[in-house]
């Protein structure tokens, strides 16, 4: 299972970097090629524009990629911090940051994002800006109840009593415990800012033309679906393998860190 | 059970203090952004005052809450209907989509959890394990588009999209119902797995009952507490799953209204559909816990 996620990450890895190399053409238009289906110029055939899609979706990997990675680090920075400075803390603190994130564990799913994205406007930044304000919840709570297990630790305690100060305490005696869950976290999240991304774009909410994404060009392969089906089974099959593969990333991660349960 | 549900109501203010302050976030003026360059300076007023939105903002939301409690939702701005009346014409079907769903997720669910609970550790077990976790993973808008190529355009047995005949349901309804029978697998054979270690269906064969009745009888119904809160909870994501599967079939329900308005820049509607959706949510879920302490007395003290 390891060696099969492993090869399948590299496989893409190496996909992005020969598409770039060998300069393949992610926005150019060719008329003649319309929906044309796969062959041995276009191995993956051409979209509605005839424009290539094995290019389109080797780019559409670059740019969700780098959205979940930046959108993983700001929000497991924001979480991570509120949920250490609650969970320590305790009290106050802590009863209005739950009662906030309450609030934005009621709406369900992507519902959130869809809503931030609507009022803010499509294009990347907006998309980026709408995943972060609503990702960090999940970090929040998961360092709150980790810091607050690790609260009365006598290490904790030991540091405290020797005058440490707060943010010490927080980065050098509780931080590097908390290190192996979220890492974990981190690699689920991974995967499901790419699905969040894929879902706004499908919407229309996120990445614009001409620019490639991965949600945009299923929304065209299913327009195009009666004509030309291989157009969306390319995007779909590549989009399967990248999430199956991350995900079995963060299980074998799970296992090896021997991390019981990244969800709280 | 009280203090449950008085556990809500900060949450039910927030929800809507935030689908109020929504329009806000709009950049600049959001006015402008919904009337566009053409509108002239009376359109705008108009709007503008018709909206409230000249009133200070504590004004606002105690007038917006108002409204709300009289089941007003304002009106659209795109075609001027009251929106509380395109809301009554569309979330039905988004209940209905949602209610087929279910069935499907339990109808698959249920039994492969079973299946894989009694042949716990086996190859069967291992398969179905596999394939619920990964198939969990993978999101609408990739298996809706999928099973409509194989069902709707390779085999040709179902309709695309739309929603003309009856069979039009049936793969929205799969496309939601796959996902959620692959939590219900897991839950179901975790449940069903720690029933069959218990000692009353240890004592259930001992009296020489058959297997059949010993996993129904017995263990089924003892391990369906778990399923139910599951369901509960469930239903919840259903209704914001069905954004984006009611935008692949075209399936005219409240997530579909949701997406078109978001698309017309309609934003009463946007911060309407917002706020139905989390509330329904809010209260599927309080409803689920509610009932879950009315069914396990272990719970009820808690």
């Amino acid at each position: 299972m390891k060696l099969f996620a492993l090869s399948i990450l590299i496989f893409w890895l190496v996909a992005v970097v020969l598409g770039r190399v060998t300069g393949l053409q992610p926005n150019d238009i060719d008329l003649n090629s319309i929906l044309a289906a796969p062959n041995a110029q276009l191995w993956l055939g051409a979209d509605d524009l005839g424009r290539d899609i094995l290019a389109r979706v080797l780019k559409g990997v670059e740019v969700s990629l780098w959205v979940s990675v930046t959108v993983t680090l700001v929000t497991m920075t924001i979480g991570v911090f509120l949920g250490l400075m609650a969970g320590f803390l305790g009290g106050r603190t802590d009863k209005i940051l739950m009662q906030i994130t309450d609030i934005f564990l009621a709406f369900p799913g992507i519902l959130l994002a869809i809503a931030f994205a609507a009022v803010l406007g499509a294009g990347l930044g907006n998309l980026i800006v709408a995943l972060c304000l609503t990702g960090w919840v999940s970090y929040a709570r998961l360092a709150r109840a980790q810091t607050m297990s690790l609260r009365n630790r006598q290490h904790v305690i030991a540091a405290e009593s020797l005058g440490a100060s707060l943010s010490r305490i927080l980065a050098r005696h509780i931080l590097p415990l908390l290190a192996s869950v979220l890492i974990v976290e981190a690699t689920y999240s991974l995967a499901s800012v790419m699905i969040a991304e894929a879902s706004l774009s499908f919407l229309g909410l996120g990445i614009q033309a001409p620019n490639a994404s991965w949600g945009a060009m299923l929304r065209d392969g299913v327009r195009y679906m009666l004509v030309a089906p291989h157009y969306v089974l390319a995007v779909g099959l590549s989009m399967m393998s990248l999430v199956l593969a991350i995900n079995l990333g963060g299980d074998y991660l799970r296992d090896k860190l021997d991390v019981k349960s990244a969800q709280s | 059970m009280l203090k449950r549900v008085l556990g809500v109501v900060p949450v039910v203010f927030g929800v809507l203090l935030f689908t109020f302050l929504l329009i806000h976030l709009v950049p600049g003026d959001p006015v402008e952004v919904m009337l566009g360059d053409s509108a002239t300076t009376t359109d705008r007023e108009a709007l503008r005052a018709d909206l409230g939105l000249n009133q200070p903002l504590i004004q606002q939301f105690g007038s917006y809450l108002n409204k709300l409690a009289h089941g007003d939702f304002g009106l659209s701005i795109h075609t001027r209907q009251p929106i509380t009346e395109l809301i009554r014409a569309r979330y039905p079907a988004t209940l209905k989509l949602a209610i087929f769903s279910l069935i499907i997720g339990l109808a698959i669910g249920v039994p492969l959890g079973i299946y894989a609970a009694l042949h716990n550790g086996k190859w069967q077990d291992l398969v179905v394990t596999i394939i619920s976790v990964r198939l969990s993973a993978m999101p609408a808008f990739w298996l809706g588009p999928m099973l409509m190529l194989v069902f709707a355009v390779w085999l040709g047995w179902l309709p695309v999209s739309g929603m003309e005949s009856s069979a039009s349901i049936i793969l929205p309804a799969l496309t939601l119902g796959f996902g959620l029978s692959a939590i219900l697998t897991r839950m179901t054979r975790t449940s069903m797995l720690e029933v069959l270690n218990e000692d009353f269906i240890r004592t259930a064969r001992a009296k020489g009952l058959s297997e059949r009745q010993v996993i129904v009888k017995h263990a089924l119904r003892a391990a369906l507490l778990p399923i139910i809160t599951i369901v509960g909870l469930q239903m919840g994501s259903l209704l914001a799953g069905t954004v984006i599967t009611e935008t692949i079939f075209s399936w005219d329900g409240i997530g579909r209204l949701l997406v078109e308005s978001i698309e017309k820049r309609d934003y009463p509607v946007t911060q309407a559909c917002v706020l139905v959706i989390a509330l329904s949510y809010v209260v599927v879920n309080t409803a689920t816990d509610i009932a879950y302490r009315f069914a396990d007395p272990r719970v009820r003290s808690a």
